[in-house]
């Protein structure tokens, strides 16, 4: 028991972004309303962002940007040590997919309306049997 | 149905609890991402491209190629948000205010037309009075929005920012005077053309600047080769390059949130909205 709380408290991060991207998953598979799909979409992606974001993190690190330089006139000798900054790739990776997946959310909200327009419900069992009467 | 997704929800987060076993501790400085190119990163950005800001430099200079393409995503999405929804058909119903006497005009023959001016004002059919309070500190906040996200923009290389970041700032000032006045007034302001004009300067700009570095000699978005341009400061070049190209996918973004935003709304029509 006290191993498995040992084990918990290490990577707690992952077992919330895991409760969190399963919150999303159930969304999607269970609602009925496409909006609400679409949120449990969000909630996903967002669990998935986190879960990069904190791949990224070092104990005793700052943000990935070099300070006392704001010239850059050269590095002054100083020697940049890794372990100082926490680690850019999974920032760069996740904040083009933050906007891509904001324009992405628009596209299917778009798709929505278009739907909402010709059929008058989101719900997807009517949805389901306004299709079967045409 | 509901029963069955949760039982596969609860096995699907089962196995991946299981798996997180096998993964590094959190904050580990020796973890596998952490270890190998990242330290790369860290530790050569600042000699090779002089820009303090790794996040900047690896997303405009190491993995240009990857942002360019997600600019063209972005542009993508608001050209199928265009698409989707844009509806050019005059509209039926449509509600004028006289001014002088402030009565409402109700007309439903779409041939009469009357030019909204001195005498006539466009009416919202769900037409409700803007509160003095919101519109009075949205004027005096939008501009001080809008100089942050150039701030935000234009201090990418140095500080954190980036164009992603600065684009969306300014698509929401915009965005906010939507909300506060009405659509009518925004779409006064930034009329359709101009935004689809700036979406794709936007990429055109990215775009331009790699074919500019092959033109010059290099290879695609080599931004070093563009030196010759920039005689007075050669020693930023790459630096200078970022914010060309950071330049580039603001205008982007923030012409697509605005496309997004306004076609959703007003369900295509661009005459009213939220």
């Amino acid at each position: 028991m006290t191993e498995l709380v040992g084990l918990i408290v290490a990577k707690y991060n992952f077992w919330l972004y895991i409760i969190l991207m399963m919150i999303g998953l159930y969304a999607m598979i269970a609602k009925n309303n496409l909006m609400k799909k679409l949120v449990g979409m969000n909630i996903f992606q967002t669990a998935i962002i986190l879960f990069y974001v904190s791949i990224g993190y070092k104990h005793g690190a700052t943000l990935p940007i070099i300070q006392g330089d704001h010239g850059g006139h050269g590095t002054h000798g100083a020697v940049i040590h890794a372990a100082e900054y926490i680690n850019p790739l999974p920032h760069v990776l996740m904040l083009t997919a933050i906007v891509v997946s904001v324009a992405t959310f628009g596209v299917a909200m778009a798709l929505c309306v278009r739907v909402y327009r010709r059929y008058q419900t989101l719900e997807e069992d009517e949805l389901r049997i306004r299709l079967s009467e045409k | 149905m509901k029963f069955l997704g949760f039982v596969i929800v609860c096995l699907t987060g089962g196995l991946l609890l299981y798996g997180t076993m096998d993964l590094p501790d959190w904050g580990d400085p020796a973890s596998p991402a952490s270890t190998h190119l990242s330290d790369y990163y860290i530790e050569h950005i600042l000699e090779e491209t002089r820009v303090p800001n790794l996040v900047t430099a690896v997303l405009a200079d190491y993995r240009g190629y990857d942002t360019m393409f997600e600019t063209a995503v972005v542009f993508c999405a608001g050209l199928a948000c265009f698409l989707l929804l844009r509806d050019f058909r005059p509209k039926k119903d449509r509600y004028f205010r006289h001014i002088p006497t402030g009565v409402m005009l109700h007309v439903k023959n779409p041939e009469i037309r009357i030019i909204p001016g001195n005498e006539f004002e466009h009416m919202d059919r769900e037409w409700v009075p803007s509160d003095r309070i919101i519109k009075t500190v949205c004027r005096i906040l939008i501009p001080f929005i809008q100089i942050y996200a150039l701030y935000v923009v234009a201090h990418g290389d140095f500080s954190p920012g980036g164009g992603f970041q600065g684009g969306v700032i300014f698509g929401s000032s915009l965005i906010l005077m939507a909300i506060s006045y009405n659509l009518k007034t925004l779409m006064k302001r930034v009329t359709e053309k101009f935004l689809s004009i700036f979406a794709a300067t936007g990429v055109l700009i990215y775009v331009g600047l790699g074919v500019l570095a092959m033109i010059m000699g290099g290879r695609f978005l080599d931004y070093g080769m563009l030196a010759p341009l920039v005689p007075w400061d050669p020693g930023h070049i790459r630096a200078l390059g970022m914010l060309g190209v950071e330049i580039g996918v603001g205008i982007a973004v923030m012409a697509v949130m605005v496309i997004i935003y306004v076609n959703i709304v007003s369900e295509g029509r661009h005459d009213e909205g939220l």
